[in-house]
């Protein structure tokens, strides 16, 4: 699957305060929050994001509060990947349950804001098409692969149950 | 030699064995792991009843195990967050789980542990991110996201990689007004906020051993504040003393091996560490009081999941008793559950807060995360008791948040200024 967008670049431990700040917790809507994605660090996202667009970020991104909120959010506001150089681990599991590709890229720090990406999410390989250059994401356990391809957790856990009971 | 006892096991290893049928699990091995508990609270459970939905099972695991608690938004602060503890109290009643309303229970993790509803050996999923606090009672407790909770209220089970643990000595015994939060915010300070990412930590030493329940819990708590999966501590004769009391189901204690493989092993001195202050916007970004300076506060608040115990009602009594608050500062005080409420009412020390001139809440998560109850305008600054200083973490993205003990917030909250207890003359 090729995901292809402009990046918009953060710097290390962007927290769930500043992907969706707490006083939206009221809400679980996916378009509601998407309305207030990253607000708590860059108030001028929502203006910049089109359908597809990536975030590019440095070390442990989403760290912070275990809310399913912030990947929901980054999810319904149009970003098609999160790419950084590590992430919070609650984070990581909320956005692979819910369907938002993560890609784990050292290298990546190189993407600059507003450069044209390209990813190729099998193969983890992504192309700056502003740069000319291509980096490698770390490649997906198999186990984590078997949850994506499943299309997320609920659809894992769907089939799990579903093979116990034809047992 | 039977080879795979050729490496012993952490504690956090052994638990997650027990839970997934095996006789040893080894870091970065992906197991399906048992759980004894599953947990989620007004923010977080109305995203997994709509998951737990979806999956199609009609009724959770076990509903003895399963724990919902309205803290973070109650009493209810508006009309959106009333509907989303009414859909948990509607889901709740309906499946017959174990259910805490405004009144009668109180913060989350706080709580679990006060009601026995948390016992060593267990492992624990939260839809919380401070889950981990059960850690100091020998539990494998760890933070997820709402959808995990959905799949682990279904099944009763849920996916874990096996984290590495990394093992944290604390020599010599901390000074008077140091506790479980300055042993934690200095450890964070040190490592850095990704500092335990992905691991297991594993705190032992003279100075834990001489640390209360209730500094335990603190320092558990901040595990994930170092991105760490769960914070644990053995199981000595404090903690057997506290589970006895309140334990609701029979339980096993695991100890570490001699010969357990460790990531790192870090030592630190406790009597060395001062009073720890961290300064926005990072939990890390710690300096020992003697070093803060000149810090104006607006605002002080005393509780949370992290420092909303007993002991740190007590603490934070002792500095402020007979003492007025500063006229140009609000001092919050939110006991961190009835039981706690109680407590401190029986010993005198609301009435110690109220004379001080604090407002003193009914339990809530509220200001912490900038939810209601001392949400901060621009330009204001706050010394806090709680666990995160992100920016905007309680109100205006232009405000700040310290993070320090119960000590340091009531010293500060009298001189208008972080403080150090040793200030004001006790």
């Amino acid at each position: 699957m090729k995901l292809k967008g402009k990046a918009h670049k953060y710097g290390a431990n962007i927290d769930t305060d500043a992907i969706i700040p707490a006083r939206y917790l009221n809400l679980s809507d996916p378009d509601q929050l998407a309305g207030h994605c990253m607000e708590g660090i860059d108030s001028d996202f929502l203006n910049r994001v089109q359908p597809g667009d990536i975030i590019v970020a440095a070390t442990n991104f989403g760290c912070g509060s275990s809310r399913e909120h912030a990947p929901i959010a980054i999810k319904a506001a149009g970003i098609s990947c999160v790419i950084a150089r590590s992430f919070a681990r609650i984070f990581f599991r909320n956005a692979i349950n819910i369907g938002l590709p993560l890609l784990e890229c050292a290298p990546a720090g190189e993407i600059e804001q507003g450069d044209e990406l390209e990813v190729e999410l099998s193969s983890g390989e992504i192309r700056d098409i502003t740069r000319d250059k291509l980096f490698k994401a770390e490649p997906y356990p198999d186990f984590m692969l078997e949850l994506i391809s499943a299309g997320g957790l609920i659809e894992h856990t769907k089939k799990k149950i579903e093979a116990r009971r034809s047992l | 030699m039977d080879r795979r006892r050729m490496t012993g096991s952490t504690i956090a290893e052994k638990i997650l064995a027990a839970h997934s049928g095996k006789d040893k699990v080894s870091p970065g091995e992906f197991i399906d792991v048992r759980v004894d508990l599953v947990m989620a609270n007004d923010v977080t459970a109305p995203i997994a009843i709509r998951e737990f939905e979806r999956i199609g099972v009609k009724s959770v695991f076990d509903p003895k195990r399963v724990v919902m608690v309205a803290d973070h938004f109650v009493p209810n602060k508006d009309i959106p967050s009333a509907e989303q503890a009414k859909m948990m109290r509607e889901f709740a009643m309906k499946q017959g789980l174990v259910y805490f309303e405004v009144g009668r229970g109180g913060i989350e993790h706080v709580l679990l542990p006060e009601q026995g509803l948390v016992v060593p050996g267990d492992v624990v999923v939260g839809a919380d991110s401070h889950t981990c606090t059960y850690g100091a009672l020998g539990a494998f407790a760890t933070g997820m996201g709402s959808t995990d909770i959905a799949a682990a209220m279904a099944t009763g089970e849920i996916w874990m990689k096996v984290p590495p643990t990394i093992k944290l000595l604390y020599h010599g015994r901390p000074g008077r007004w140091v506790g479980g939060k300055d042993l934690i915010l200095y450890t964070i300070g040190d490592i850095g906020v990704d500092g335990a990412l992905y691991c297991a930590m594993e705190f032992c030493g003279e100075a834990i051993d001489s640390l209360s329940m209730d500094g335990r819990f603190t320092m558990a708590n901040m595990a994930i504040e170092a991105g760490a999966k769960a914070g644990i501590f053995r199981v000595d004769n404090k903690a057997s003393a506290y589970v006895k009391a309140r334990a609701l189901r029979p339980y096993k204690v695991y100890e570490p091996d001699n010969d357990a493989r460790y990531e790192r092993v870090i030592e630190y001195n406790a009597s060395k560490i001062e009073p720890q202050v961290a300064f926005p916007h990072l939990p890390s970004n710690t300096r020992p009081i003697s070093e803060v300076g000149e810090v104006r506060i607006d605002q002080v608040v005393i509780g949370s999941c992290t420092n909303g115990r007993i002991e740190d009602m007590e603490v934070a009594a002792e500095v402020l008793k007979w003492r007025r608050v500063h006229p140009e500062v609000r001092l919050i005080i939110i006991p961190g559950s009835q039981e706690v409420y109680l407590e401190a009412m029986r010993r005198g020390l609301i009435e110690a807060f109220v004379r001080a001139g604090a407002a003193v809440s009914t339990p809530t998560c509220g200001p912490c995360l900038g939810g209601h109850m001392g949400v901060l305008a621009p330009g204001e600054r706050c010394i806090s008791t709680t666990n995160r200083n992100f920016a905007g973490r309680m109100g205006s993205s232009q405000s700040e948040v310290y993070l320090a003990n119960p000590a340091i917030a009531a010293a500060s909250a009298i001189l208008g200024r972080i403080a150090s207890p040793e200030e004001v003359a006790i």
